[in-house]
């Protein structure tokens, strides 16, 4: 038997850069550095230990929808291990959004072969968090989503989703969608073989035209949604800062007061 | 008037109040008409007319409980279908985003998430949303199909606006996903008596600088002095001391209360994501250079083991 899993993984501005628009209103992704999502990485790992766990053949492939530098990404998660990349990269891509960018994965997944997809739970730039639940959708396959803990066997993918109000066993059989958060299990760091073996893998270029869809279809004309203003959040205001010399709790309980919070 | 679709979140018919503030956001676009699904939706009707919902939709059947998100799906589309509504309004629970985000697939609809505010505009709903852990506000609207449109708890202020709300069942037909994902079982989180984190006017976090479960009680005895919720750090999460659910932050909630305490925590970005929009913010740390200190109206430099039972005792002191 053989089991074929894709992890969506995507390259993000580093969350610790200075993060921000371009003229346009898309995410600046020229002027901060980027990197292989940390919450995808964990999708990496999960898909790693799958196959680790498995009696079958596995054969990971991690797939991106990005700009050139975003082969950085796949790299990455070539180097902790996984055996193939596919980069889908094309001008027109520039500004979609989360529909477009779904309906381009969807369409690259169905094109690679999949039995299992596997993703982060959410982005660390745009942090919508729904684009699992939109392949499911748009792949016609169970959702698996937010889970903390994952197993294949047998056919089915089972695993806990920890919800606010309970905590669920959940179980579908293959194909399906799963996500992973980052309750799941530190991810690996990739090994010096790692990152050698990693320039031997293959990493696919495919653009629009591979995956039979049209420009309109994509990019910031043809996105379902429209930024209309970005604005730099005002600094708060430096506040009070007191040293505790013995009455720094009472100090602060006369703050609280004084703002009616007592 | 056009109709304004409103998801109900609901726990056996007691409705949850992200959903009434969502309400008070509908009627600046239209005419609520709520969808409440699953066991006790029918007891939700009063509270929903109470603040606006001229219509309640409401379908309870076994496959709402027993599987995941996709039976859902499959009612707020045929409440969709039943209405034509101009626009879907979900909350932003983990689920309420998945659940609007697969609708919109279905309608051919753009969608926002995580709104903290809607006006209405001339080219249709004008949501306010924060980005880049809070660092920039942008404005968006949906520009394809029928807005679908996930709004934050804390958005909007609960409104009385008493109308008839009469409750209508909902047929709703199950398609061929519907029983794709099977819930084999669900275990309820306790209940600590405490606020909703995500609703709480005054939330209490601890991190690293707690030191230990053994010392989390500080952190609680704080908060229930102020009636308030528990959160923590994703540290003071990873380490094992307090439940994920309490985690605040990128990967943990997302909290914007009147009032936000944090004690023993540095303020790193991912920490700051989900708590930077809080209205007045105060933090005990015994590290003058904390990145924390400068997010907040009032800090205290200094030993949280110190300070924080002396700000407990003096705030039971004053309520007598
Ligand atoms: C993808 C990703 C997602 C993340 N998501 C989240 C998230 O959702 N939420 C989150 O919180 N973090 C998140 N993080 C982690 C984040 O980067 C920080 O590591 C974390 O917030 C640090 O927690 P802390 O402030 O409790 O610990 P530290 O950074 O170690 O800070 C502890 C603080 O306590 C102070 N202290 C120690 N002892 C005392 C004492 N006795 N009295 C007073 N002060 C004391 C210290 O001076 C220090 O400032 C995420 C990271 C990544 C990469
Ligand atoms: N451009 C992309 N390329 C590949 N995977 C992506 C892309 N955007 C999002 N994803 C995947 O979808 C998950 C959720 O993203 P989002 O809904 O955008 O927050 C991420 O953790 C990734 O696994």
């Amino acid at each position: 038997m053989s089991l074929r899993i894709v992890v969506c993984v995507k390259y993000v501005p580093d969350a610790t850069g200075d993060r921000q628009f371009a003229d346009d209103l898309t995410v600046d992704r020229e002027d901060v550095d980027g990197l292989l999502s940390e919450l995808d990485e964990y999708a990496v790992e999960q898909a790693l230990q799958i196959s680790e766990n498995s009696d079958d053949d596995v054969e990971i492939t991690v797939l991106t929808v990005g700009p050139e530098d975003a082969k950085d990404a796949l790299r990455k998660a070539l180097s902790m291990g996984a055996d193939k990349a596919v980069h889908v990269e094309d001008d027109d891509l520039h500004g979609t959004d989360v529909m477009g960018t779904s309906l381009v994965l969807a369409k690259a997944i169905e094109k690679a072969g999949y039995d299992l997809v596997v993703t982060g739970m959410a982005s660390t730039d745009g942090t919508m968090g729904v684009l699992p639940a939109i392949l499911a959708e748009r792949l016609g396959v169970p959702q698996v989503t937010l889970l903390s803990e994952v197993a294949v066997e047998d056919g089915k993918v089972t695993g806990r989703r920890d919800g606010d109000a309970a905590s669920e066993q959940l179980e579908a059989s293959l194909p399906a969608v799963v996500s992973v958060t980052d309750q799941s299990g530190e991810a690996r760091y990739p090994s010096f073989k790692g990152i050698m073996a990693a320039k031997k893998k293959p990493v696919e270029s495919w653009d629009l035209s591979d995956l039979d869809i049209e420009a309109e279809e994509v990019g910031l004309e043809g996105a379902w949604t429209a930024v209309d203003s970005a604005a730099k959040r005002p600094a708060r205001t430096a506040g009070t800062i007191v040293k505790d010399e013995g009455e720094g709790g009472k100090q602060l309980a006369e703050f609280l007061a004084g703002q009616k919070f007592i | 008037m056009a109709e304004v679709l409103v998801y109900v979140d609901h726990v056996d018919g007691a409705v949850r109040k992200p959903t009434l503030e969502l309400l008070t956001l509908a009627r600046r676009i239209g005419e609520p008409v709520a969808v409440a699904l699953g066991a006790g939706a029918a007891d939700t009707a009063a509270v929903l007319a109470e603040h606006g919902a001229v219509k309640v939709l409401t379908a309870d059947a076994p496959e709402f409980a027993e599987y995941l998100v996709v039976p859902k799906v499959d009612a707020l589309q045929a409440a969709y279908d039943a209405v034509s509504p101009a626009a879907v309004l979900v909350p932003s629970s983990a689920e309420g985003k998945e659940i609007a985000a697969r609708l919109a697939v279905r309608i051919g609809s753009g969608i926002i998430t995580d709104a903290v505010d809607l006006e209405a505009g001339e080219e249709g709903p004008v949501a306010t949303q924060s980005a880049f852990a809070a660092s920039f506000t942008t404005k968006s609207r949906v520009s394809k199909g029928t807005p679908v449109i996930t709004v934050k708890p804390n958005s909007a202020p609960v409104e009385a606006a008493p109308t008839a709300g009469a409750v209508e069942a909902l047929a709703v037909t199950f398609g061929a996903l519907a029983t794709g994902t099977k819930v084999v079982s669900r275990t309820p989180r306790e209940s600590t008596g405490r606020p909703e984190l995500t609703e709480a006017a005054i939330v209490v976090s601890g991190g690293r600088g707690v030191n230990g479960a053994e010392n989390f009680h500080i952190v609680e005895e704080l908060a229930d002095s102020l009636g308030a919720a528990v959160g923590a750090s994703r540290a003071a999460v990873d380490a094992g001391w307090y439940p994920h659910t309490n985690q605040v932050g990128q990967t943990g909630k997302s909290v914007s209360p009147q009032l936000y305490i944090a004690t023993g925590i540095s303020g790193a970005i991912q920490h700051r994501a989900g708590m930077q929009t809080s209205k007045t913010i105060v933090a005990i740390n015994k590290d003058a250079e904390a990145p924390i200190f400068d997010l907040v109206d009032y800090g205290v430099v200094g030993d949280l083991f110190q300070v924080v039972p002396q700000l407990t005792q003096e705030i039971k002191a004053r309520q007598g």
